[in-house]
């Protein structure tokens, strides 16, 4: 698990910053002075500061001498720190948030936490504020981010609430990231109305793909899973406009106790009725959340739901589908289809079990959610 | 029991349905055995079900929170008042299937030539003659039919050359492809070329020019030597040796998967299906297409001998296939492909180009024929027919009609007409419609009618045979389902 925010920085100097402060992350002392102000320069040894950058983060516990401004010692959990990621501090808080990191085998912006649904398994529950600051806080990161950053994504909440600024977001990535991918996890919902599918596509993103979950294949399973009433229609409806208008659509289905008998079924109607969509992920449960406050109503050990997964694999497989299995060991997938699985889950919120440290497929294998070691399939084996 | 937080509603709070009240989606179904029918849609999606289920269904009596409520609803028999995205979707589907239609003629058969060196019995269309004028196709010929090909909004196009033995005359093939592919310059489509021979004129000349313009070889084996020899007689009695050698010599020159074969079944086929597929491994052949017998030869004139024929060429059919079974049982990849067409049918939400399982019929809108004198016909079966004397399915010739006089002839269009199987008498209400046709050139031999009594119809027995066999393998047998879904391409 690695720590993506913190708060137990501490001043060294005067903090003359009065509003938040993204900038990107430098180890190089010697920056020409035009580009300091709007780089933070990360300090692991040594006690001579230099002047004139917009953040100075030490990154050990030494004293230092003459210490310019905006000099602040960092917390021990962000000291992984280096060249090209981009962080967020907060001068009245002194709080740290790492918004982008370039060594991270996943960057995601969420860009609010409001939601038109309410999935009964949503790791990152649904909150009524204003939080349009998240739109500028990506906005600002954007020219910062590393130019051959292989792909970034933007998450919720619901993206597409925003609107005009929801393509604002696209086309923002498009400017300043060309060589950038761009996943984006909608619910798929606001796409029912065709202008905002033909919004999206007239950014003419150069490699945009968005994640749209589809939990089941009728719509009264579907719309009590994510608590809304219409939601399967809409999604159904939304993923025809975005295919209609030539945007990527991922389908992406968390497999929990409510639908995993289902599956099977899904998968022959995602196969007959949306088989131009250009990736299916099938995904183990990530306890967070709600799903871990639901977890006696969610929890199935996916050892338990390997057949249903088989035939959806090998349903979508035989129709030429693009499929991926996401967030489930390699032990707990029946072999004829391990060759589908991938290693999903961020690397800041990835672990593995004790069980796990003589298995010869530990590099090939996704592992765990940190937030799912408490709750274990009893099926762990490690491979010999 | 939901075990859910107290802030989640329950799955009955999302259902919008008006309790137990739904509607019928258009549905067909058919028996297939004493108690199972099977239900398929306007798109070919389908489910096997028992009487009472059946009974259920149509009396809108399937109780909500069933699975089988569901599968109805998803495989959308069925929609209620929870949602109405079906009909976007039916929609969408019926378009997809429907596509074909508006691509057009792919397939363009050219008749170089009818002279051949073999006199087969169930051959109606060779001549024995040297004197190529007669019976060959000219260039100028060839150069109007090629006007009309790439007139086809098909984007892709097979040419095939057809004889006779079109070898006989490959000069003109020659010159058909170099002109073709000169055309496809501007055109652009995917262009292919396949020569369907009996390879005995096969040498390196002609390999060589398959291997630059990627042909393909489609030849004639009827099965093992004394079969095949006598079924298909050629001075020197050497047919089969000839043939398979220069199966051998083409597989290694060309590649494996440039090199099919098809058989024709007689009346000595029916009693060694199993040796005749023994003679397409020897040969390396990974399929073979256990055809029917072709109503243009022994069993055209008499509709009750034509009945019994079905029946023993059905049990000819499952015992060729039971051994393909056990020959991918056995760990080889070995394909039946009538067999394998009916399961892609069964499972793809596409239409597949197969000529005669197609509703209309896929003559002259899938595949047409230019004869070697100009003569245009909507099928290979058409030409023969002709060459017994009536010119019914003759659509116009090349040089003396353009493109909208051939494509809209009263003949095509009449014929298209009856070959809508939603709706002829019969199939309009049978289960298998989605997957099936009809030819109406068969029926014309047959019956006399080009939509013809389905009751009397060998091509709707056969079919309806098959169809009821691999649906009770796909349901009742596990392993035979494996290898039939390992067909699905």
């Amino acid at each position: 698990m690695i720590r993506l925010h913190s708060k137990s920085n501490t001043p060294v100097s005067i903090v003359e910053h009065q509003k938040p402060f993204i900038g990107k992350v430098t180890l190089n002392r010697n920056l020409p002075n035009g580009l300091r102000a709007q780089h933070v320069l990360v300090i692991s040894e040594g006690t001579e500061i230099p002047m004139g950058f917009g953040l100075v983060l030490l990154a050990h516990d030494e004293e230092v001498n003459d210490c310019p401004p905006n000099a602040i010692r960092l917390s021990q959990e962000l000291r992984y720190l280096k060249d090209h990621d981009v962080i967020k501090f907060y001068p009245d808080i002194l709080k740290i948030d790492a918004l982008f990191r370039k060594d991270a085998n996943a960057n995601s912006f969420l860009v609010t936490e409001r939601c038109n649904s309410f999935c009964i398994m949503c790791s990152q529950p649904p909150k009524e504020i204003d939080d349009h600051y998240l739109v500028d806080d990506m906005l600002a990161a954007l020219p910062l981010i590393h130019p051959e950053t292989h792909e970034i994504a933007i998450t919720g909440g619901e993206p597409t609430l925003w609107g005009d600024d929801f393509i604002r977001l696209i086309q923002a990535a498009k400017n300043h990231l060309p060589n950038t991918g761009l996943h984006i996890l909608s619910n798929g919902r606001n796409f029912k109305d065709l202008n905002l599918a033909i919004q999206v596509a007239q950014v003419r993103h150069q490699d945009v793909m968005i994640g749209i979950p589809l939990y089941a294949d009728y719509s009264q399973l579907h719309d009590f899973i994510v608590q809304a009433d219409n939601a399967f229609d809409d999604t159904i409806r939304g993923i025809l406009n975005l295919k209609r208008c030539q945007v990527p659509v991922e389908i992406r289905i968390v497999i929990h106790q409510k639908n995993f008998h289902r599956l099977p079924k899904l998968a022959e109607f995602i196969a007959r009725n949306l088989l131009f969509v250009n990736h299916v992920a099938l995904m183990g449960l990530e306890l967070m959340g709600f799903a871990k406050s639901n977890q006696d109503g969610l929890w199935v050990d996916p050892y338990d739901y390997q057949n249903e997964l088989h035939y959806a694999v090998e349903t979508l497989a035989r129709a030429g589908m693009r499929v991926s299995i996401y967030n489930t060991p390699l032990c707990l997938i029946p072999e004829s289809i391990r060759c589908y699985a991938v290693r999903s889950i961020s690397d800041w919120k990835n672990d593995y079990l004790d069980a796990c440290l003589g298995c010869s497929a530990k590099e090939q294998c996704g592992g765990f959610f940190s937030s799912n070691l408490t709750k274990v399939s009893q099926n762990i084996k490690a491979f010999g | 029991m939901s075990l859910l937080g107290k802030k989640f509603k329950l799955i009955e709070d999302f259902d919008q349905s008006i309790a137990g009240d739904y509607q019928l989606l258009p549905s067909r179904f058919s028996a297939i055995d004493k108690n199972r029918y099977v239900l398929s849609n306007e798109v070919g999606e389908y489910l096997v079900v028992t009487r009472l289920q059946l009974e259920n269904f149509i009396r809108k009596k399937v109780p909500a929170n069933t699975d089988f409520y569901y599968d109805l609803k998803s495989k959308h028999f069925l929609f209620d008042g929870d949602s109405n995205v079906a009909i976007d979707l039916l929609a969408l589907k019926y378009r997809t299937k429907a596509q074909r239609i508006a691509q057009f003629t792919a397939l363009h058969l050219f008749v170089v030539t009818l002279r051949c060196d073999y006199t087969c019995q169930y051959c109606q269309v060779s001549r024995q003659t040297d004197d190529k004028h007669a019976f060959d196709m000219s260039e100028e010929t060839a150069n109007k039919a090629l006007d009309l090909v790439f007139k086809s909004p098909s984007p892709a196009i097979k040419i095939e050359f057809q004889g006779g033995e079109p070898l006989l005359n490959f000069s003109l093939i020659r010159y058909i492809v170099n002109e073709a592919k000169q055309r496809n310059l501007l055109s652009r489509k995917d262009l292919q070329f396949v020569i369907t021979t009996n390879l005995s004129l096969l040498n390196d000349a002609v390999l060589e020019f398959c291997q630059q313009h990627d042909i393909y070889l489609s030849t004639s084996l009827d099965g093992p030597e004394k079969l095949h020899n006598g079924n298909r007689p050629r001075p020197g009695k050497n047919g089969y040796q000839l043939t398979v050698t220069a199966i051998k010599k083409a597989q290694d020159y060309l590649g494996r998967h440039k090199v099919g074969a098809l058989m024709t079944t007689t009346e000595n086929s029916l009693t060694q299906p199993k040796a005749i597929i023994d003679t397409y491994l020897e040969n390396n052949l990974d399929s073979v297409f256990l055809r029917p017998l072709s109503p243009y030869g022994f069993a055209v004139k008499n509709q009750k001998a034509h009945h019994y024929d079905i029946d023993r060429w059905f049990e000819f059919y499952k015992e060729g296939l039971d051994y393909v079974f056990e020959i991918n049982r056995q760990g080889h990849h070995f394909e039946e492909l009538y067999t394998q067409l009916i399961v892609n049918k069964l499972l793809s939400p596409f239409s597949l180009g197969y000529v005669d399982l197609q509703s209309p019929s896929g003559a002259a809108i899938s595949a047409i024929v230019y004869n070697y004198d100009g003569d245009v016909y909507a099928s290979d079966e058409s030409r023969m027919l002709a060459e017994m004397g009536d010119k019914k399915f003759r659509l116009g010739n090349v040089h003396t009609d353009s493109y909208p006089d051939i494509w809209l002839s009263n003949t095509l269009l009449d014929t298209l007409e009856s070959t809508v199987s939603e709706s002829l008498p019969m199939c309009t209400d049978c289960g298998f419609l989605p997957y099936c046709g009809t030819d109406p050139v068969y029926h014309y031999a047959t019956q006399g009618d080009v939509v013809g009594h389905k009751a009397l119809s060998g091509f709707c027995s056969k079919n309806m045979k098959i169809f009821k066999h691999v649906i009770q393998l796909l349901e009742d047998d596990t392993e035979a389902r494996e290898i039939l879904l390992s067909w699905v391409h």
